[in-house]
């Protein structure tokens, strides 16, 4: 018996899987989270991986959360220490009271274990050699093995896993039954020698509801299906590759002619982001919908073509999956610090907008939005996803759409309206809004051609270094900008249930540990309202939730508080009054963190928690 | 400078192209570079090809990347987009234009040093990739709009005008786009009207990678002795392979070639080549004899111009990626979106 009391907890702790990389271990581990699912226990898996492709350590986490928390929860209630090269940091990182599964085939020193835990040993390797004589099968059926060892521990319900891996392994009868009969094995061999369940066991609920499991990256890709791009050029980077990877294969579902088999997409893998970025600039200016899908080195190699796309005024979509920078940095880690590349990326005065989706749901539709917003204001989007949206399976609300949508293609100068004698200017603004409008190639025999370039230019696209022509398009695109405020999507406020001076902002995937960490933060007795920005432009709600506020954290993923950078610079404001509260480990952030950086400044401003002076 | 206007009134008697066009529907505003410019002449047989082939003006897409070269689409073919994009980076504007239109005439209009030197990874890439486009290299060697600097064309041992001999080796875009795979491949020079109007159209008319390199003599800062792209230099050391038509519809150009030295080429746009054999044992469809052959004559210090090479039969990047004839650009919600109840069908997948 371990020294201290096993950590006894139904539907709410976290499972850690320590593995090599390449050794087959994440399709078990990510059946593992399913199953939870299927019981009806909401989970959030996340992926830690090495920039390697085998022999590297991995972990694969689960936090299985009835409340529904899907942010990163810290700590490791049981660790499935498959990896020797991490035994050591494996065991170190279980909570007291936690428990260590381990393959027990070769005895292991006292030394290697620890006192306050509860030790699991099953000898997988000697269950599958006595069972498997090919090396790969081996390799393969231990993680079945473990996962059925480990259905038994947990008290899971072992038909729900049979029943994935019939789905999995559907026409494929001797895989579906071989898969089976290895969880069994591991499952019988738990049942007869092990004491089951623990006290962390998984109890049917029926907290998913009608969500659904996807990675950020595949809906952004489905979002660009949805928002009609035709164009996808790409260059592959980490963790960005997945989305075109998923562009492509969504297509090869919904974008064949069903005549003649052909193909209503092109996807081009570039030589370079440059030329991604290129092809997706060629193609918007003749008229097609148009994205790449890159991580911040890329962004980096793009941004002479992002300053062609802002002055010349060229529609383009940027899917940025962010990673740990600067340089190559961490590019399997997860951060939000691309903000002030993106916002303001290029030469010269320029000045970008931004969406920041919570989760993949959110991803699906801001994509879709982003070829919208892109023709209208003629401008790059940038969609900011991270690794952490993008690469890891989340739950989230079912995708929707809505078939009486129509495109919106934007102002765009049709031949017939040129022979209706429309005075066309490329670079006039004739409604106030800052938007011109354009032609595309080959409109009209005489009449809307012009030549698009980089310079400066008149309101008639005619070369120009006058000072004054200069300025007035320059203004112009301030103009554009403003209006993008009121297009793009606006933030969502959530109020604290009693007044209060203070707020907090934030976007993109600390959505959910924010979420949590409000009611942490409640429980120690802070109040804070809270607002999700969700794009940038910056609407002029958020210039009037720091009017409303004394203080205002701005939680995010960045060392250099990036965010707050932007806010102070584009809204003016006193910087005293914002808090960074930032978290740049290459780790998602936790509630716990935020929980406790924000409580310690509160304590710290000697606010009086509102529990204790009601009572 | 700012934007010069050119006079639009022309002689009523001034001959009209099939679609009954005059020249003058084919030009564009007033060059300003400098008088006597190689490039000028270049534009000039763009003018005169496309007028020849009756090719509706608006219907080309005319993008470039940044120099000297660069800047001449605005000097001809008024009514077409033109597109002078950032340097080096022309071919994946045309790229993705041509991927979104693929019922244009794509014209990507480039320099050596937007090419050869801070461009040489797009213009290999594009070339690999089979894009159907006439790319044309207006090649002086220096770099004209930043005042004569040497660019990778440049060969070994020329002389700027400053004095300065360069001694890196120089790179030859026509061997490159052969070994690359381009599927028409030829050099010209700008002060050879004769030779340069039909390879254009040629290029045109031809379904796939069209690369001409086209010697242009920068005359302010490369057309002094010791240079190896000067007029005189390149008048001396020009080695023609052949000579060519190009017959189009229904009013085919008289060829008045002696029989046995005339190669008809027939193009997959119905368009024929009539190639007029200078060096009787050259075979233009044979990739590897026009590199040996090129090769040979450059060691002796030649320059090789003509069609070096044609495949009548590529195929280009909307082949390989087998993309539906409407253009991509025309496509709306109704055909692009999958729509909800598909939407539904896969959030079910996901549960």
């Amino acid at each position: 018996m371990p020294d201290k009391k096993p950590i006894s907890s139904v539907n709410d702790f976290v499972v850690r899987f320590a593995n090599v990389n390449g050794s087959g271990s994440a399709s078990a581990n990510e059946m593992f989270a399913r199953a939870i699912l299927r019981h009806g226990v909401p989970v959030s898996p996340r992926n830690i991986f090495p920039s390697n492709i085998q022999g590297l350590p991995t972990w694969y986490e689960v936090r299985v959360t009835e409340a529904g928390h899907l942010g990163a929860r810290g700590g490791v209630d049981m660790m499935v220490a498959m990896n020797p090269q991490t035994w050591d940091k494996d065991v170190a990182g279980i909570e007291p009271g936690g428990y260590l599964f381990y393959d027990s085939t070769k005895p292991m020193p006292s030394t290697k274990f620890r006192d306050d835990i509860t030790v699991i040993g099953v000898p997988l390797t000697a269950i599958t050699n006595s069972t498997y004589t090919d090396p790969r099968q081996r390799q393969l059926f231990k993680n079945i093995i473990y996962l059925g060892a480990l259905s038994a521990l947990l008290d899971m319900d072992p038909k729900l896993i049979e029943q994935l891996i019939g789905e999995q392994y559907k026409g494929k009868e001797k895989l579906l039954s071989s898969n089976v009969h290895a969880l069994h094995l591991g499952r019988d061999w738990a049942l007869q020698n092990l004491k089951c369940p623990l006290g962390l066991r998984i109890k049917k609920s029926d907290k998913v509801g009608d969500r659904i499991f996807i990675e950020g990256n595949s809906a952004a890709a489905l979002g660009a299906v949805y928002g009609g791009a035709t164009v996808c050029a790409w260059y592959p980077i980490t963790p960005s590759s997945s989305v075109a990877e998923a562009f492509t294969a969504h297509c090869k579902k919904y974008r064949h002619d069903a005549e003649t088999g052909k193909a209503k997409y092109a996807i081009v893998q570039g030589e370079d982001e440059l030329a991604s970025i290129g092809i997706v600039i060629g193609a918007s200016w003749n008229g097609a919908r148009a994205f790449t899908a890159t991580s911040g080195p890329g962004v980096s190699l793009m941004t002479e073509f992002i300053g062609l796309s802002y002055f010349a005024e060229i529609p383009a979509v940027i899917m940025n999956i962010q990673r740990a920078g600067p340089s190559t940095g961490m590019p399997t880690r997860t951060q939000q610090c691309d903000i002030i590349a993106c916002a303001y990326a290029s030469h010269g005065d320029t000045k970008h907008v931004l969406l920041f989706p919570e989760d993949p749901a959110e991803a699906f539709e801001f994509a879709a939005a982003a070829f919208d917003l892109a023709e209208r204001l003629q401008t790059t989007i940038f969609l900011m996803l991270d690794l952490d949206i993008g690469m890891n399976h989340r739950l989230c609300r079912p995708l929707k759409w809505d078939d009486s949508k129509q495109y919106d293609r934007g102002k765009v100068m049709t031949a017939e309206m040129l022979d209706e004698g429309r005075d066309f200017g490329r670079y006039l603004d004739v409604d106030g809004d800052g938007i011109p409008y354009r032609t595309y190639p080959g409109t009209h025999p005489t009449k809307g051609s012009y030549f698009t370039r980089g310079t400066s230019r008149d309101r008639y696209a005619r070369y120009s270094e006058e000072g004054s022509v200069y300025a007035d398009n320059m203004q112009r695109l301030v103009r554009k900008f403003e209006t993008a405020q009121d297009l793009v999507p606006r933030p969502l406020q959530a109020n604290a249930e009693r007044p209060t001076k203070y707020g907090v902002i934030y976007f993109g995937s600390t959505s959910p540990a924010m979420d949590e960490a409000i009611g942490l933060l409640e429980t120690r007795g802070h109040q804070l309202d809270r607002l999700r920005i969700r794009a940038f432009p910056f609407h002029s709600s958020v210039a009037s939730f720091l009017a409303e506020h004394d203080f205002v954290y701005v939680v995010e993923q960045n060392r250099d508080a990036q965010l707050r950078q932007l806010i102070v610079n584009e809204n003016g404001i006193d910087p005293v009054r914002l808090v960074p509260i930032v978290h740049y480990d290459g780790t998602p952030i936790t509630a716990r963190f935020i929980a406790k950086a924000i409580g310690d400044h509160q304590d710290h401003l000697k606010v009086t928690p509102l529990r204790k002076a009601v009572s | 400078m700012t934007y010069i206007a050119k006079p639009k009134f022309h002689h009523p008697g001034l001959k009209k192209n099939e679609l009954g066009y005059t020249h003058r529907d084919y030009e564009g505003k007033i060059s300003t570079l400098c008088a006597g410019c190689g490039h000028d002449s270049i534009t000039a047989s763009i003018i005169e090809a496309c007028y020849e082939l009756s090719i509706e003006p608006h219907r080309v897409a005319k993008i470039s990347g940044i120099g000297c070269s660069s800047k001449t689409p605005d000097y001809f073919l008024g009514n077409s987009h033109g597109f002078n994009t950032v340097h080096g980076r022309m071919p994946s504007v045309l790229t993705g234009a041509n991927l979104a239109n693929r019922d244009l005439i794509y014209l990507g209009v480039s320099g050596d040093g937007d090419s050869a030197s801070i461009g040489f990874g797009q213009f290999a890439h594009s070339i690999r990739r089979g894009v159907n486009m006439t790319y044309i290299v207006e090649n002086n060697g220096v770099y004209g709009l930043t005042k004569g600097q040497f660019s990778a064309t440049a060969d070994r041992g020329s002389k700027s005008k400053k004095g300065v001999t360069n001694t890196d080796n120089a790179i030859d875009l026509v061997a490159i786009a052969l070994q690359l795979g381009a599927t028409f491949v030829a050099r010209s020079f700008s002060g050879d009207k004769t030779q340069l109007v039909p390879l254009i159209a040629a290029a045109i008319g031809h379904k796939g990678a069209s690369f001409i390199d086209v010697i242009s003599p920068c005359i302010a800062f490369n057309n002094h002795a010791g240079s190896t792209k000067s007029f005189d230099y390149v008048r001396e050391h020009n080695d023609a392979v052949n000579r060519l038509d190009v017959l189009v519809g229904r009013d085919p150009i008289a060829v008045d070639y002696a029989p046995g030295t005339v190669q008809m080429v027939e193009q997959h746009d119905g368009s024929r080549i009539a190639l007029r054999k200078i060096d009787a044992d050259y075979d233009p469809h044979d990739r590897l004899g026009a590199q040996t052959f090129l090769a040979r004559h450059a060691a002796k210090g030649q320059i090789v111009t003509g069609l070096l090479y044609v495949d009548p039969d590529a195929e280009d990047l909307h082949a390989h990626l087998d993309t539906v004839e409407t253009p991509l650009n025309t496509l709306e919600a109704d055909t692009l979106c999958p729509g909800s109840a598909a939407l539904d069908k896969f959030n079910a997948s996901l549960r």
